[in-house]
Formats: structure tokens, C-alpha cells, sequence
């Protein structure tokens, strides 16, 4: 019943994006053994993942041979991600400022 | 110019895709309701994580997640090292879900069960190893979410105590889920049921789920075990 269905056999292109998850995992977890500087690994942190979310998202999950009405309306409300950061982190900081006195020793 | 070549007008355009009987996704209503869930427990995780980030900007010094996840392995700690073997079991376990799906698309009934048997076996290792993570730092360390140790490497930080346990327990119980949800699909496989149906669309709809879980995975391991 192979042709019932009239989908391309995608192993090759899931084997490829399998072998390109596990470089970019060995290369999330060679960062931290680095210790490199808090900026440097935060930047290779966030682009790392990123592009592993990518991978999974467009070739696991198929959504690069979607329509694009269904991709924007998945990946466009994603971009509120970067509201909700900007709307706690300063929160964050100010409890920080006003914390750093009592933190002497530390 | 000729009023053919204009461009149709706003009402055709409306009619031609959202008129009705049309399908404006191009997908059945059953993977777009999971995409519309999968968007909505992205934010979900995205509150936790951004949640966990202003929580840790608040108290300066953070514990070193490579010392308190680090594993003896011959006498010398290995950091991280429980976890990245974890990454790699879920990692592998989105690789049999991808066969699995390819499976279901030639319609192939023993190889779609072979795979999904190996997706929820990977999956239930990876809770186990969660078991085992949780069970070390409640019962060895005596780490819960509301106290953690005053000595280092916990140096009383509270917030680490919160965040890991709501972090990770959000996760697993995703997976856990998950495992409970390939289980019944996969019973149905072997049963015939989309055999008889004429469709195994229900396997990638559960794919979709299962590659979800270890996309938000990415970011847990990135942002709170390794940063």
C-alpha cells in the first residue's frame, strides 16, 4: 500500500535534520564546558537553540511544507514571547538595584 | 489598461478562501487544532521561562547548575552529564517519531507500531531519568521548591528550588502525557483502526505533540540547566 498514500518518503531528510539535533546538542553542551563570557554564551546559547527549535519546527513538525497562512499564524503571536521578556525582566532588575546592598560577602 | 488585468476585488479575494467550503490552512481540523494548542502552550512555557529569568535577575548569584546536576563518573564529576544523556534520549526519541510519521504516510502498520514502541520506550527513559534527578535532590539534598540548602552550591537561594521544579515538573509532566497519548495511538495502529479509517493522519497530529515536547526541552536545557 506504499502509493495509497501520496506523500514522499522524507527518511532521508529526517535522518539529515536527526544527525544536525544532536551536532547542534554536543554544541549547546561544548559552550558551557568553555566557560566562556556570560555575552559570548548568551548570544551561541540563544542562536544555537533557535536553530534547533528551526530544524524541529520546519522538518519534524512539517511546517515548511505547510500553507503560509498556517505557518504566520503559528510563528507571528510567537513574536509576543519577546513582549513577555521585555514586560518582566526590568521588574527583575529593579528588585536586583534595590537588593545589591544587603548582598556585601556574597 | 484592460479591467482584466486589475487585481480581483477585496470581496472576490474573501470568497475565494473564507466564502466556506474552502479550506483556508489547508490542513484538517484536527492538526490545526493541535498547532492552535501547541501555540497556546508556547506561551505557557514562554511565561515560566521569562517568569524564571526575572526570578533569577533578582538574586545576583545564581547556584552553578554544573556543579549541582554533576555526576561522578570513576572519581571525577561530570558536569551536566545526566543531563545532556537525557537531551540525547529526547533528542532520539523526535527521530523515531519522524520514522514513525513517514511510517504512517506509506501506510505501513507494523513499522508506524515498531517506531512508536521506541518513542515510548525513549520516553519513559527519560522520565526515569527525571525520577531519579528529583528524587537525588528532594531526598539527598534536601532540596524542595519552597527551601533549598544554605550551603553551597545552593547558598540558600530559594528561587532555585521554585523555578527547578516548576521547570522541570511542566515538562515532565508534558511528557508524560505524551507517553499516555502514543500509547493509546499506537494501540490503535496495531488494532487496524486507521487501516479502516482510510487515514493515519492521527499519528502526525501526535507527532506534532511529541516534537513540541522536545522543542520546549531545547530551551529548558539551554536557559536553565546550561546558562
Amino acid at each position: 500500500m506504499a502509493q495509497a498514500e501520496h506523500k514522499h518518503d522524507l527518511r532521508r531528510t529526517y535522518l539529515t535534520v536527526w544527525f544536525w539535533l544532536f551536532v547542534l546538542s554536543f554544541g549547546l553542551y561544548f559552550v558551557d564546558l568553555m566557560h566562556l563570557p556570560t555575552a559570548l554564551a548568551t548570544i551561541l546559547y540563544t542562536a544555537i537553540a533557535l536553530m534547533k527549535a528551526g530544524l524541529i519546527a520546519a522538518y519534524f513538525m512539517h511546517l515548511r511544507f505547510e500553507r503560509l497562512n498556517l505557518v504566520y499564524s503559528i510563528l507571528f503571536p510567537l513574536i509576543l514571547l519577546i513582549a513577555l521578556v521585555a514586560a518582566v525582566l526590568p521588574d527583575g532588575l529593579s528588585v536586583l538595584l534595590h537588593r545589591q546592598p544587603f548582598f556585601e560577602g556574597r | 489598461m484592460h479591467s482584466e488585468t486589475q487585481a480581483a476585488p477585496l470581496e472576490e479575494v474573501l470568497k475565494s478562501d473564507w466564502g466556506g467550503g474552502k479550506s483556508p490552512f489547508g490542513v484538517s481540523w484536527g492538526k490545526l487544532m493541535m498547532w492552535l494548542f501547541i501555540l497556546s502552550d508556547a506561551f505557557t512555557f514562554g511565561g515560566l521561562l521569562a517568569g524564571y529569568g526575572a526570578l533569577r535577575v533578582t538574586v545576583g548569584k545564581w547556584p552553578d547548575t554544573n556543579e549541582i546536576f554533576a555526576i561522578s563518573l570513576g572519581g571525577t564529576k561530570v558536569p551536566l552529564l545526566l543531563i545532556a544523556i537525557m537531551t540525547f534520549i529526547l533528542v532520539s526519541s523526535s527521530g523515531w517519531m519522524a520514522l514513525a510519521v513517514n511510517a504512517a504516510y506509506q501506510r505501513d502498520r507494523r513499522n508506524t507500531v515498531k517506531y512508536l514502541l521506541l518513542v515510548i520506550l525513549f520516553g519513559l527513559t527519560f522520565l526515569s531519568c527525571q525520577a531519579y534527578e528529583w528524587s537525588k535532590l528532594i531526598f539527598h539534598e534536601g532540596v524542595r521548591p519552597w527551601r533549598v540548602p544554605s550551603h553551597p552550591p545552593f547558598n540558600g537561594v530559594v528561587q532555585f528550588g521554585a523555578c527547578f521544579f516548576t521547570l522541570t515538573g511542566f515538562h515532565g509532566l508534558h511528557v508524560l502525557s505524551g507517553v499516555i497519548y502514543l500509547s493509546v495511538i499506537a494501540a490503535r495502529v496495531a488494532k487496524g483502526v486507521y487501516d479502516r479509517r482510510g487515514s493515519y493522519e492521527a499519528v502526525e497530529i501526535a507527532g506534532l505533540y511529541w516534537h513540541f515536547v522536545d522543542l520546549v526541552w531545547v530551551f529548558i536545557f539551554t536557559f536553565f540547566y546550561l546558562f
